[in-house]
């Protein structure tokens, strides 16, 4: 017992120190948290969250039966889906080549030019991509001696943004991968290399095992985070000829809550994204930590 | 006999060094050309651009662009407007770090482990975009400067590498040392842990910048008026809905063949300043990315 008092005293500071970031924490994250139930109520400012009507699944059922639901659903999938599929591989591949080159110099180079893109707005990135692909005089268009207006054309939106967030992100995401490959142990490497291992074999045997526990960390965030697609760059590419592709959930609710003023609606259709997303998370943690000891949280 | 076997079936190490240099210059070549061919044509005539004549070299050779950009009263404001958001939102998110990432640290301290979990859960559930803009709004912080940081609350991830770099890089001797020597934890943190954690704060001083710099869906929700608009929000209307600015407009004399000319400028060298001065920091830090990566991703 006076252990743990004299505990609590000698850190008596450092409940001080936290108090703004919890009191922070707890009206910004946790009371909209509690204001989710607007969700469940035809939500009127003037009558506050519990003062509003209970209208239990009303919101849900009208999503659900809105004509573009499902197109919404499966665009969401399909991108973040595809950009998981192209982007979880690349960084990988990319570092392990890195990390095998001999020249310190081009390594850096390198590694500095692949990083540069992920220190730009995704409003610069869609700048370019509108002047790159603009059917007259756009860069794409004249390698290809075309003049086809790649925005207006739904099939080529979700090439648009992967390939463009590929280009934007991967070298960055080489940041994690090369910090770990950095932590090998050298002498492996002279083993290896007195074994007579090619670097092929050295990167098969030896650099890929000490990545496949940060490779699977970075597959579970990743798929919790499945229908978490940027709203950004979607919505900054969108146009009305591409939206059979280019709809998706975070656009809707940004459309109904602030643009139209839905709160209600808005917030259901934002539930349910954020639902989906915490079982895929839940789904996916419970199936690696069966085969594997890697654990998050 | 079994050695030598093994070694001729695989790829000398010089071919592969050079499969490895292609590689990587070819990777370097992708990513960097898209950026010089902005930078080229935010100095040529852009009717020469769309005509594909500076793939490699500026065609008539102008700064006029760039004259334009800075003229631009709309783009000026929102630079000022960014550079100051930048600056005092770096300051609040480093600081909000610290002072939750040092407690957290703490390993004797009662009710760490709630206190952790009541951060980490807001990095997997949230109320969401209206939720949080009416609390946002009851708060009156609509239309306040103040709306960009504090809603944002502490970067969780971030902190987490803060905290285990107190754990894991700091070494025990010198707080042990210290807590001897009569300081309180307050003043351990001062007089040591701030001074020795310079790697990771260089870090997290970066990617806040990058952040704020970047920034501009949180001032479209929360800032209505235009003249606090953030740099990124005001090319919006430049870059993507491609229309003149009206101080744009009023400055040209030249008709609507001159104006469209400019407006083509100015896109180009406003992508340029919009991307330069992150382009320019970071490489003076980027050492420090994978050592504080590397020393926060490991669990104390």
């Amino acid at each position: 017992m006076k252990k743990s008092k004299r505990r609590w005293k000698a850190n008596w500071q450092m409940y001080l120190l936290l108090l703004i970031p919890i009191v922070i924490t707890f009206v910004y994250k946790y009371i909209p948290m509690y204001g989710i139930q607007i969700a469940f109520r035809d939500f009127k400012a003037s009558r506050g969250i519990t003062g509003s009507e209970w209208v239990g699944l009303y919101w849900f059922k009208r999503f659900f039966s809105s004509p573009n639901c499902w197109r919404m659903i499966r665009n969401t999938f399909l991108l973040s889906g595809y950009s998981l599929l192209w982007g979880f591989p690349i960084p990988i591949i990319l570092s392990l080549c890195i990390n095998q080159l001999r020249f310190p110099k081009l390594k850096r180079i390198t590694q500095t030019v692949l990083y540069a893109p992920h220190f730009i707005s995704t409003m610069v990135i869609c700048g370019m991509i509108k002047i790159f692909l603009s059917p007259s005089g756009g860069l794409l268009n004249l390698i290809l001696g075309t003049s086809t207006d790649f925005l207006t054309e739904s099939t080529a939106f979700r090439t648009i943004y992967i390939a463009s967030g590929i280009w934007q992100d991967a070298g960055w995401g080489c940041i994690i991968y090369l910090a770990t490959l950095a932590t090998v142990d050298t002498s492996l490497y002279e083993a290896a290399k007195v074994d007579g291992a090619s670097v092929w074999q050295r990167i098969i045997h030896i650099d890929i095992p000490a990545l496949l526990p940060m490779a699977i960390l970075n597959l579970i965030m990743s798929a919790g985070q499945l229908m978490n697609v940027g709203f950004e760059k979607v919505w900054l590419l969108q146009t009305d000829l591409n939206k059979a592709a280019s709809d998706t959930i975070a656009v809707y609710v940004y459309e109904q809550g602030i643009e139209h003023a839905k709160y209600s609606y808005s917030t259901a259709v934002g539930l349910f994204n954020t639902v989906i997303n915490l079982i895929l998370l839940i789904i996916v943690n419970r199936i690696v930590k069966k085969h594997s000891d890697v654990e998050f949280v | 006999m079994k050695r030598r076997r093994k070694h001729s079936l695989g790829l000398s190490d010089k071919v592969s060094d050079v499969i490895l240099v292609i590689i990587a210059i070819a990777m370097t070549l992708i990513v960097a050309y898209p950026l010089y061919y902005v930078l080229v044509a935010s100095v040529s005539n852009p009717y020469d651009v769309y005509a594909g004549k500076t793939f490699l070299w500026p065609s008539e050779f102008s700064m006029k662009g760039y004259q334009a950009v800075f003229a631009d009263s709309g783009i000026y404001t929102g630079y000022i407007n960014s550079l100051k958001y930048t600056l005092i939102g770096t300051i609040f998110s480093v600081v909000m770090l610290y002072i939750t990432a040092y407690p957290l640290a703490q390993k004797d301290m009662p009710g760490r482990k709630v206190i952790s979990l009541f951060f980490i859960i807001t990095m997997y559930f949230g109320g969401g975009l209206i939720p949080t803009y009416l609390v946002v709004k009851n708060t009156n912080l609509i239309g306040s400067m103040w709306a960009l940081f504090i809603p944002g609350g502490v970067s969780v991830a971030n902190m987490i590498l803060v905290r285990n770099y107190f754990q894991n890089s700091i070494p025990h001797e010198l707080v042990e040392a210290a807590e001897i020597d009569g300081c309180s934890k307050l003043a351990t943190f001062f007089k040591i842990i701030i001074p020795l954690s310079m790697p990771i704060m260089a870090v997290m001083v970066v990617f806040s910048m990058v952040a704020y710099w970047n920034d501009w869906f949180t001032a479209l929700i929360y800032l209505p008026n235009p003249d606090m608009a953030p740099l990124p929000l005001v090319l919006r209307n430049i870059l993507i809905k491609s229309s003149a600015t009206a101080s744009q407009a009023s400055t040209i004399s030249g008709g609507y063949a001159e104006l469209n000319k400019l407006k083509e400028m100015i896109k180009f060298a406003s992508i340029v300043v919009a991307a330069a001065p992150m382009l320019i920091i970071y490489p003076f830090i980027q050492k420090y990315f994978e050592k504080g990566m590397m020393a926060g991703a490991v669990k104390g």
